[in-house]
Formats: structure tokens, C-alpha cells, sequence
């Protein structure tokens, strides 16, 4: 599947998030907070695809990221308060939780330095828990109650704008000179390093930009939401972001795009069928795994663009 | 509190990690991979427990010993029976594939047991009250009070220990398991029945979960479906410290963590933080010695 270029995804994108706002409130509030939540699925799922399609490091903590953005950004906008200008500083309080989950991405890259595979699979899971239990205990997040009273800034321009921003810059980082780096270290990491990859500067960026658009999402989430809880972001909802870039291709754009629509709407299908809801979709992961290792949206050998 | 009183919590809950963990550890050996569902397999031993022991009780009559250890019995061939039939079906197929797609697989599967069982047409999601297997006793030490579970939890997992010890370094189906653990396209030309063998690790693995998930529950006594989660990850964790595919490594690993879990319970404040300690100690053990405590590094040839 040949990608259309970076350039017009970003500008599909914001066209698009344009015209929803626009056209946002002839909606129902139900479906309009399901297309939201789809957005947010981008975000997190083209994020987590730089790093374990992309760059092949193996990632189980991609909600800890997710949770660090979310709590932080929704904290400033608490301690703001509801003045006039209050949802001015929404970009502002979504770029610092961004800020901080990628400084936490730099600490969970770092091991990744050392560890591989399963080993680096365990630090991430154990990072996303720690994250998770002292998000538990901290009074000023709300402790186990959570975060309650979130402002409601969150809407469909900036859910859209912000998944195309995050694909674009994935997409041109992928694509760029430099980005190749990332496809070398997963295709093999000692050949990488002795065509002059820098492999450490490599993992470690791959992390922290991963982790930065994790934190946005996290912070779209929050002001969507209007509530947090840290069983909210508990090693499930990683899993469902692995879940949705193993079902799309690792690193296939396009379909990791796909498995997070397929994935978000799928629950809402299965709405009648609670009881059963988690057991189909544990089945599906054993089954996919089973049929389609490579992906629900890979019918030819993937060839990546302009590979030499 | 007391120092004695908290060493010997420490090693009745680490003794309990350590049976977990080697099922984590041996399948690791032979397949390389980790076995997520390990943890729901020693849920279903709780389960099968709880159904079983009603009827060993009428055989047998109530809280005869050796009633005890016909269900221990009868429990550890279920699990072993359930663990094959997951790798039958889930990993066999997957054999030759990537391991993270096995890994995914693992996490699939642990996640269609938990969620089947929390259905209310199966277990239901609530908890049940463990029935009481041997009438209980406390044997004070000075201070330190010593609860007869505890003892049966250390003499249970010092027995199974042994017996594990002697059938992977002194029986032939012993040999071969290291042989496939070693090196499995040698094994199979020499003649190993590689797939034969690695059914008997998952079966071995699982039942010794079994046991864990009795033992588990007698000392806190009431079950649900997702009462594995937690004794399954700390178990995790162990196998990892010491260094995973180790079996000593294991054992060494769910001791430190038994005790570490115990002596930060006692401290007021940290008995919140004992999930996120148990993982930084990990992180940084990890980061420290790659490969676990007694694990061996391995250096890859280009």
C-alpha cells in the first residue's frame, strides 16, 4: 500500500478537523464523543507504531506515557481554574503534559540501550506500573479516587488536528534521511551500527518522541473525559494500543490508522453483547495472531516507499 | 514488628512465588518466551479446588490428610491437563513465528481465561470464600507466631522443589528438557521428542501453578477470577531477577522478593508503593546485571 505523501496527510487532516468542528454541533453528543475517542486511538496507536513497528523496540508501557500527559496537563488546568481566558492555555497545558511524558520517554529509553526483546518488553510493563501506583498514591492527582472536574476543552479540531500533526511528524521523521535510522535498527541493530547508525541516539528518540504524542493524546483524554482514575491506565489499556499496531502491520501507517478506528468502534458494535465483549476480543488477539501475524491490512509483502 | 515474625511471612509468601515462578522460568527455558496465562492456570487450580474439595471431603471425610493430598493430586493434573492443551492449541502452531507474536498470543490467551471466567455464566466476577482444607494451629516462636499454613506452605513447596530438582538433572525426560532448552534443532536430530517434551514442561509448569494457587489461597482465603494477576506478576518478576530460564534463579528470586515484599508491608507509607518497588528493584537489577541475578550474558556473534 504506497503512503500518500506526509504533506497531504497533515493537510487532509486539519482540513478535516476544520469542517467537523464546524458541522460538530448538528451531531449527537454520543457518537461525537466516540469520534473523539477514535482520534485520541491515533494518536496513541501512530505514536506507539514509531516505536514498536518502526524502530522494533517492544513497548508494553505505552499507557504510562499516555498517563503522565493526561494527569499533568489536566493538573494545570485545575490549578488555573475557569477564568475568561482559562481554555487559552489548553495547547499550552497539552504541550507541557506532552513535555513531561517524553521526559519520562528519555528514562524509559535508556534501558532500552541495554535490554532487548522480552527483557525490554518487562521494563516497559514494569515503568507503566510504577507510573500507575504512584499516580494511586499521589494526593494531588486525587490518589485512587482520581481526578475529578476536569474542564471540558476537548473537541474535534483539536482531537483531528493534533492525529494529523502526530502522523505527519511520524510519517516525515520515518521517511527523512535521519528517520531511516529507525527501520535500520529494526531490520538488525549490529548492521545499523556498522553503517554508522547511531543506534543509542536512535532508540532513545524513537522513545521520547513516542512518548511526547502518547502525553498529548493523554492530555486530549483527560479534557474529554473530565475524569481520571489510574485503573484507567493500567497495563489493559497498553495492551490495546500494542493490540491496534499489531492488527494494523508494525509499522504500517495506513493500517495501524485502520485497526484504531476498527478497534475504538468495535466495542460500541458489541454494546448488546457486554458479557462477551472482552471474551471476542480476547479471541481475536489469538486468532489474528494465529491467521495474520502480519497484520489485518497486509495483503502483499509490505515494501516501504523509496527504500534503496 | 518483629523481625522473625516478618522473615517468616516473607518465606511462606516467597515460597509461594517461587512454585509460580518456576512454571515462568521453565517454559522460558525450552520455548524462550514468557507464558502470561501462567498466572490464570493457578486461578483455575483455586477454582478446581474450590469445586473439588466438597467431594474429597465426602470421600474422605473432613480434614483428612490424606484427602489433602489426593486433591493437591487430582488439582495438579487438571492444570497440567489445561496448560498442555493452551500450548497444543495456542503456541504450537506459532512454533517458528516471531516471538512477539507468540508473546501477543500469550497475552490473548491469559486475557480470554480471565474474562471468560469473570463471566457469570462461569465463575462470575465476585469472590468466594476458600473452604478451609486442614484444621489450622499457631506455634509460637518467643514473639514471632507461626501459623501451621505457613508450614505446610514451606514444606509443600521444599518437597516440589525437590522433586523438580530430581527429575530435570536425574531422569531421562529430565535430560532432555535441558537438551531442548540447550539447543532444540540438535535435540530433535538426536531423537528428542521435542514436541513431546515441551508438552511435559508446559504440564509441569502448570501443575506446580496448581499448587501454588491452593497454597495461595489458603493463606488468603477468597478467590475470583482475577485473584492470579498480582501472585503471577511478582512470581514474574522473581523469574526475572534471578535471571529467567534459571530454575536456582528462580527460587533465590521469589525468597528476595518474598521478603522484600513483607519488610516493606511493615513499613508505614511504603506498603502502598510494594507493586512499583517490586518493579524498581527489578528495572534496576536488570540494568545492573541484563540478565538477571544468576542468568548468564550472552554476547550475540554478527
Amino acid at each position: 500500500m504506497p503512503l500518500p505523501g506526509a504533506k497531504r496527510w497533515l493537510l487532509v487532516g486539519i482540513a478535516l478537523a476544520v469542517i467537523a468542528t464546524y458541522l460538530a454541533p448538528q451531531f449527537n453528543r454520543y457518537y461525537l464523543g466516540i469520534v473523539i475517542d477514535v482520534g485520541i486511538a491515533i494518536i496513541l496507536a501512530t505514536s506507539l507504531n514509531l516505536i514498536n513497528g518502526h524502530t522494533g523496540q517492544f513497548s508494553l508501557g505505552h499507557a504510562g506515557f499516555m498517563a503522565v500527559g493526561g494527569y499533568f496537563s489536566a493538573w494545570i488546568s485545575l490549578e488555573i481554574g475557569s477564568s475568561a481566558h482559562a481554555q487559552w492555555y489548553f495547547p499550552l497545558s497539552l504541550l507541557a503534559g506532552g513535555l513531561l511524558a517524553a521526559v519520562v520517554g528519555l528514562m524509559v529509553g535508556i534501558p532500552s540501550l541495554r535490554l532487548k526483546g522480552d527483557y525490554l518488553a518487562i521494563v516497559t510493563l514494569g515503568f507503566g506500573e510504577i507510573i500507575r501506583v504512584v499516580a494511586q498514591n499521589t494526593e494531588a492527582v486525587g490518589a485512587a479516587s482520581g481526578l475529578k472536574g476536569i474542564p471540558q476543552y476537548t473537541n474535534l479540531g483539536w482531537t483531528f488536528g493534533l492525529a494529523a500533526v502526530t502522523i505527519y511528524v511520524i510519517t516525515a521523521l520515518v521517511n527523512s534521511t535521519y528517520g531511516r535510522g529507525f527501520i535500520a535498527v529494526h531490520d538488525d541493530e549490529i548492521a545499523a551500527e556498522s553503517n554508522g547508525v547511531n543506534t543509542t541516539v536512535t532508540k532513545v528518540t524513537a522513545f521520547v518522541t513516542g512518548a511526547f504524542f502518547a502525553g498529548i493524546a493523554g492530555g486530549l483524554y483527560a479534557h474529554h473525559k473530565r475524569f481520571l482514575s489510574p485503573t484507567g491506565f493500567d497495563w489493559l489499556k497498553s495492551i490495546d494500543i500494542v493490540v491496534m499496531v499489531i492488527l494494523g502491520g508494525m509499522g504500517n501507517t495506513v493500517g495501524v490508522i485502520l485497526a484504531a478506528i476498527l478497534l475504538t468502534l468495535m466495542p460500541e458494535f458489541l454494546r448488546d453483547f457486554a458479557e462477551y465483549r472482552m471474551i471476542i476480543y480476547a479471541l481475536l488477539i489469538i486468532l489474528l495472531m494465529l491467521l495474520r501475524p502480519n497484520g489485518l491490512f497486509s495483503f502483499k509483502k509490505f515494501k516501504r516507499r523509496g527504500t534503496a | 514488628m518483629d523481625f522473625i515474625q516478618q522473615a517468616i511471612n516473607g518465606l511462606g509468601l516467597g515460597a509461594i512465588y517461587a512454585l509460580i515462578a518456576l512454571g515462568y522460568t521453565m517454559v522460558y527455558g525450552v520455548l524462550r518466551f514468557i507464558n502470561f496465562a501462567h498466572s490464570d492456570v493457578l486461578m483455575l487450580g483455586a477454582f478446581a479446588a474450590f469445586y473439588l474439595a466438597p467431594r474429597m471431603q465426602q470421600v474422605f471425610g473432613q480434614q483428612s490428610v490424606f484427602g489433602v493430598i489426593m486433591l493437591f493430586i487430582a488439582v495438579a493434573l487438571i492444570c497440567a491437563l489445561i496448560g498442555m492443551t493452551i500450548e497444543r492449541f495456542a503456541y504450537r502452531p506459532l512454533r517458528h513465528r516471531p516471538k512477539l507474536a507468540v508473546l501477543i498470543t500469550a497475552i490473548g490467551v491469559s486475557l480470554f481465561i480471565e474474562f471468560t471466567c469473570q463471566n457469570p455464566h462461569v465463575f462470575g466476577a465476585a469472590t468466594r470464600p476458600f473452604p478451609k482444607l486442614v484444621a489450622e494451629t499457631q506455634f509460637h516462636l518467643g514473639n514471632a507466631i507461626i501459623g501451621s499454613t505457613d508450614i505446610l506452605v514451606i514444606v509443600v513447596t521444599a518437597v516440589l522443589l525437590g522433586a523438580m530438582w530430581f527429575i530435570v538433572q536425574k531422569t531421562r525426560i529430565g535430560t532432555a528438557m535441558r537438551a531442548v532448552s540447550f539447543n532444540q534443532q540438535a535435540a530433535l536430530l538426536m531423537g528428542v521428542p521435542v514436541n513431546k517434551i515441551i508438552s511435559f514442561t508446559f504440564g509441569l509448569g502448570s501443575s506446580l501453578a496448581a499448587i501454588a494457587g491452593i497454597l495461595y489461597s489458603m493463606k488468603a482465603p477468597g478467590i475470583e477470577p482475577l485473584m492470579g494477576v498480582q501472585p503471577g506478576l511478582r512470581a514474574f518478576v522473581a523469574a526475572v531477577l534471578g535471571g529467567i530460564g534459571n530454575l536456582p534463579g528462580a527460587v533465590l528470586g521469589a525468597v528476595l522478593l518474598g521478603l522484600l515484599e513483607t519488610f516493606a508491608g511493615g513499613v508505614p507509607g511504603l506498603s502502598n508503593y510494594r507493586d512499583a518497588i517490586a518493579f524498581g528493584i527489578l528495572i534496576l537489577i536488570l540494568l545492573l546485571k541484563p540478565a538477571g541475578l544468576l542468568g548468564r550474558a550472552t554476547i550475540e556473534k554478527v
